[in-house]
């Protein structure tokens, strides 16, 4: 195919965004609004458009771009294949309820906001899409400024810790990571990971650049004891920030260790697996316990969000099919989930300005639509049968079964505690008795509200019966991931 | 010779000019628009004349002076900042009265100083080119006499650096006793390990270089001369002297010193590192921009000092590099003060900025892109320039220099990302006039825009550096 199809989907939101940027309108932004939702629907449909025409029988990377870029040397390279395609799918899926969230949320600078988030969206796509070293680290870090600034100027009271401690977080891990792109390239003499799957790294430096590429992907996962940033950042974030961070950036170290870590450094991804079990089970039952304790609803889901990463990181290291296709849907469905999560307190926290669960209770009563899909939502991240977040756990604890009895035991405790959180939050904030008086005089949810959480709700449910259009994507990939990554430890 | 000269067409026609115009000044009184104006005319007429001269090397007076496409970039990139500077910081001059006919006069002398710095094959040619800048440079720095921390910053300036030139001469003279010769290519014929005296000059002249470019640890004189100069002259010395100085010590790796790398190595090495560590620890406690930006500054040199330290022809070139994208991103920064004002007053504490994102939604924009580029975040320009010079580093397997690069330049982002919070999370408290100000708008426009597209065609500027040392 000669149309850059790829390169439009990634650019689109950008050139959406300059043109908010020139757009004047001082009243009520509905210009850049409608821009901003009609272009992110466009790149949504242009997406669908894509996994439509993907052809998923094959674990080729599809829809290739290649064009000559730094001296020849470093070449601008994109392509998806089954994996990333999902990834784009979430990305473009997730930014219209972004942008339809902050109809509600944001007060003033909205015009900016939507550039913010539009530019994100750019870089979040890039990420999923590139297929050389240099370009992923553009992409990668190039998201941190607008990140950066959605948490500092639109956050709460903490916005300026938070933001810088994001910031410089990410920074911190990812530099080894470039530094561990330029050795890659004078060790191959090349940035295009098509190229590096075939050449063979040598056994010596694989420990060290495998080390190099966590310490930005922990961060960025983030695997305990690097999660700190994560709370802060959500609790300071505006709902559509938290609801990226939650969905999308979040994805992108998991991306990371399936497209890069795994394939490239096959040795040292095996001789790391005791570490990154240790880590992950740490994960999740350390941080769930940190959930039971907090009295911040916010800070509660991004806990959550930390424990459920690490079933992703314990997944993707089983190294087995269940293990890492579990992770990818874990992935897909903690990106709905939590993001529904945070749009969810999101409308309380519009109406009443607080997140702490002392200030809510019975809000059945009063708030019933809302409390319904609520409801769904927390069933849905304890991991009810019947939602994505069932699926994604089974699939993983399964794999996990077949390498450790001990790891999978340990990560079964925490889908208890994670039951125990949400249900100890539902029973606090929904049902109880209504000891803040304000509660009564509360309006529920609103259109635009009900058709970001009906839609996420939707999928959560479809997906969690009809698993097939995820897992046929993807199946074809993982297996070509295990087949290669087997085939690397046979021939050492 | 006679029919040689046109190769020295450039010099020849600055200083011409310098001449007329200072007559011109001395003879006729209010002339400071005219003579600025005419100064700017001849930074392009200089241009023109140099791109229009042939590229290909040439030596002239007993190889003294070379032509080459190695000086030529040096040159144009001194005069197109120059005249960016120059221009940029006009209102600023006239409003501070500082509209003394000499002022671009001056900062003319001090570009035909660097001119023969850059273009010098010979120790003496050099020298006295060098002096010729730093000459004008002392009086640039006290011009506003009237004020005690101008002059302050004119006598130290002077001071310190003064003592750097007796270094340098002293390494100069040295080397001249050890080799026979103070000609650049006729030392790198004799210069070797067993000539311990001759490494003992190399050591004298890279200290007095260092101090120039004021890398650590000759750098004291920096912080307190860009904040006591006026704005117009730091943003000059910011710029102009430090390219100027790069080429300097480029030209040394690569011809007299040549033999000895293993020696300098380690010194570069230890230099690039320290200034790489100041530069961003320094900086963190400054409440002046001005001040800061010295900080910024010595972290900066050190990083490009970084791509010197490799020893090889990649490493230079992405240190040119590294230079060029600072130039620009460096217009962009001080050109944004010459915004900043109130009641009459140019502002230059962090903490006057805060809020002014709501009031100026344009300017704020271009100072933040500036600095997420300052502090070499993809995908703007400075993360080109980082990214030649740690491709480079790595090359040569130096991993420690490398990881200790990046990691200060997290910690240098902590900065930038202070000033980028006061403008844009904290609350308003000054608003600032709308200044008109066309000359500074544009640097700003431009320096934006070229940070902003590099990534789309990083190979241009790769591949001029590239071609500067092909012949």
């Amino acid at each position: 195919m000669n149309f850059p199809i790829l390169s439009t989907l990634i650019f689109l939101p950008l050139l959406s965004s300059l043109f908010i940027f020139l757009s004047k309108d001082k009243k009520n932004n509905f210009s850049s609004i409608y821009i901003s939702l009609f272009s992110s629907i466009a790149t949504f449909l242009l997406s669908l458009f894509l996994w439509y025409s993907l052809d998923v029988n094959t674990a080729d990377f599809q829809f290739v771009e290649d064009k000559s870029w730094i001296n020849n040397f470093i070449k601008f390279k994109l392509g998806v294949d089954g994996i990333s395609i999902l990834f784009i799918v979430l990305t473009t899926f997730i930014t219209p309820i972004c942008i339809i969230s902050c109809i509600n949320s944001i007060k003033e600078r909205v015009k900016e906001f939507l550039i913010a988030i539009l530019v994100l969206e750019t870089f979040m796509i890039g990420v999923f899409c590139s297929l050389d070293l240099v370009i992923f680290y553009l992409f990668f870090e190039g998201g941190l400024i607008p990140m950066f600034l959605i948490i500092g100027v639109w956050g709460g009271s903490k916005r300026v810790y938070s933001a810088f401690k994001f910031f410089l977080f990410t920074l911190l891990g990812s530099v080894l990571m470039l530094v561990a792109i330029i050795v890659i390239y004078w060790l191959t003499g090349t940035t295009d990971i098509t190229q590096i799957y075939q050449i063979k790294i040598p056994e010596e430096y694989q420990n060290l650049l495998w080390l190099a590429f966590l310490s930005s992907f922990a961060v960025k996962m983030p695997m305990w004891p690097v999660h700190t940033w994560l709370p802060d950042a959500h609790v300071e974030a505006p709902t559509a920030g938290s609801v990226i961070l939650a969905a999308i950036l979040l994805k992108m170290a998991g991306y990371g260790f399936l497209r890069f870590s795994i394939p490239m450094f096959p040795l040292a991804s095996e001789f790391f697996t005791p570490l990154i079990y240790s880590l992950s089970i740490i994960a999740i039952i350390y941080t769930s316990l940190v959930a039971l304790m907090q009295d911040d609803m916010k800070k509660l889901i991004a806990y959550s969000s930390v424990a459920h990463m690490g079933y992703v990181t314990l997944g993707i290291f089983t190294l087995t099919k269940q293990g890492i296709e579990g992770s990818i849907f874990q992935m897909i469905s903690h990106g709905l989930i939590s993001a529904a999560l945070f749009l969810c307190v999101g409308v309380v926290y519009d109406r009443l300005h607080s997140r702490l669960i002392s200030t809510y209770g019975g809000l059945v009563n009063y708030l019933p639509k809302y409390s319904f899909l609520f409801l769904v939502f927390v069933l849905a991240a304890l991991g009810l049968p019947g939602t994505t977040g069932f699926l994604g756990e089974f699939l993983i604890l399964t794999g996990t079964f077949q390498k450790s009895y001990l790891a999978a035991m340990l990560a079964t405790l925490g889908v208890v505690l994670g039951a125990a959180y949400m249900l100890w939050l539902t029973k606090r904030v929904i049902f109880g008795v209504t000891k803040n008086s304000a509660i009564e005089t509360l309006s529920d949810v609103n259109k635009s509200e009900i058709i970001m959480l009906v839609t996420l709700a939707f999928f959560v449910i479809f997906f969690g019966f009809y698993p097939v259009p995820l897992m046929e994507t993807f199946n074809v990939s993982v297996n070509s991931l295990i087949d290669n990554y087997q085939l690397a430890l046979n021939t050492r | 010779m006679i029919n040689n000269l046109n190769i020295l067409l450039p010099e020849i026609f600055l200083s011409l000019s310098i001449f007329t115009i200072l007559m011109f000044g001395v003879f006729i009184k209010k002339s400071f628009n005219i003579i600025f104006n005419l100064t700017s005319l001849i930074l392009i007429l200089t241009i023109a004349i140099i791109l229009n001269n042939p590229n290909h090397e040439e030596k002239i007076f007993l190889d003294t002076f070379t032509r080459d496409s190695f000086s030529n970039y040096f040159k144009i990139l001194i005069l197109i900042s120059s005249l960016f500077v120059l221009n940029s910081s006009k209102n600023f001059i006239t409003e501070n009265k500082l509209d003394k006919f000499e002022y671009p006069i001056i900062i003319l002398l001090s570009i035909l100083g660097m001119f023969f710095m850059v273009s010098s094959n010979d120790l003496i040619l050099f020298y006295l080119g060098l002096e010729l800048q730093s000459l004008s440079l002392y009086i640039l720095a006290s011009i506003d006499r009237d004020n005690l921390r101008s002059s302050e910053s004119g006598i130290k300036y002077f001071v310190l650096s003064a003592l750097s030139s007796g270094l340098l001469l002293y390494g100069c003279s040295l080397l001249y006793g050890f080799t026979g010769s103070t000609n650049f290519d006729l030392i790198a014929v004799q210069l070797n390990k067993e000539n311990v005296g001759a490494v003992f000059a190399m050591v004298f002249i890279l200290v007095g270089l260092a101090f120039k470019i004021s890398a650590v640890p000759f750098h004291m004189w920096t912080p307190d001369v860009y904040e006591g100069a006026p704005t117009s002259i730091t943003s000059y010395f910011a710029v102009v002297p430090k390219v100027a100085g790069l080429a300097l010590l480029i030209k040394f790796m690569l011809i007299p010193f040549s033999n000895i790398l293993l020696e300098w190595q380690t010194i570069i090495i230890f230099i690039s590192i320290a200034s790489m560590i100041l530069g961003a620890v320094a900086a963190i406690v400054q409440k002046n921009i001005k001040r800061l930006l010295a900080y910024s500054s010595i972290g900066h040199i050190g990083y490009a000092l970084a791509g010197i330290a490799t020893g090889v022809i990649s490493g230079y070139e992405s240190a040119i590099v590294y230079i060029s994208i600072y130039v620009i991103m460096n217009i962009g920064a001080f050109s944004c003060l010459y915004l900043l004002k109130k009641d009459g007053q140019y502002k230059e504490n962090i903490s006057d900025l805060s809020g002014i994102s709501k009031k100026h939604p344009l300017l704020s924009i271009s100072f933040l892109i500036i600095l997420f580029s300052l502090a070499g975040v993809p995908p703007l320009g400075g993360f080109f320039a980082k990214f030649y010079v740690f491709t480079a580093v790595l090359e040569q397997k130096m991993y420690a220099l490398a990881i200790i690069g990046l990691l200060t330049t997290v910690i240098s982002a902590f900065y930038y990302l202070k000033i980028i919070k006061t403008i844009y999370f904290d609350d308003s408290v000054i608003t600032f006039e709308v200044v008109k100000n066309k000359a500074a708008q544009v640097s700003i426009f431009l320096s934006c825009s070229i940070l902003l597209t590099f990534f789309l065609y990083p190979s241009i500027l790769s591949n001029l550096v590239n071609s500067l040392f092909v012949s």
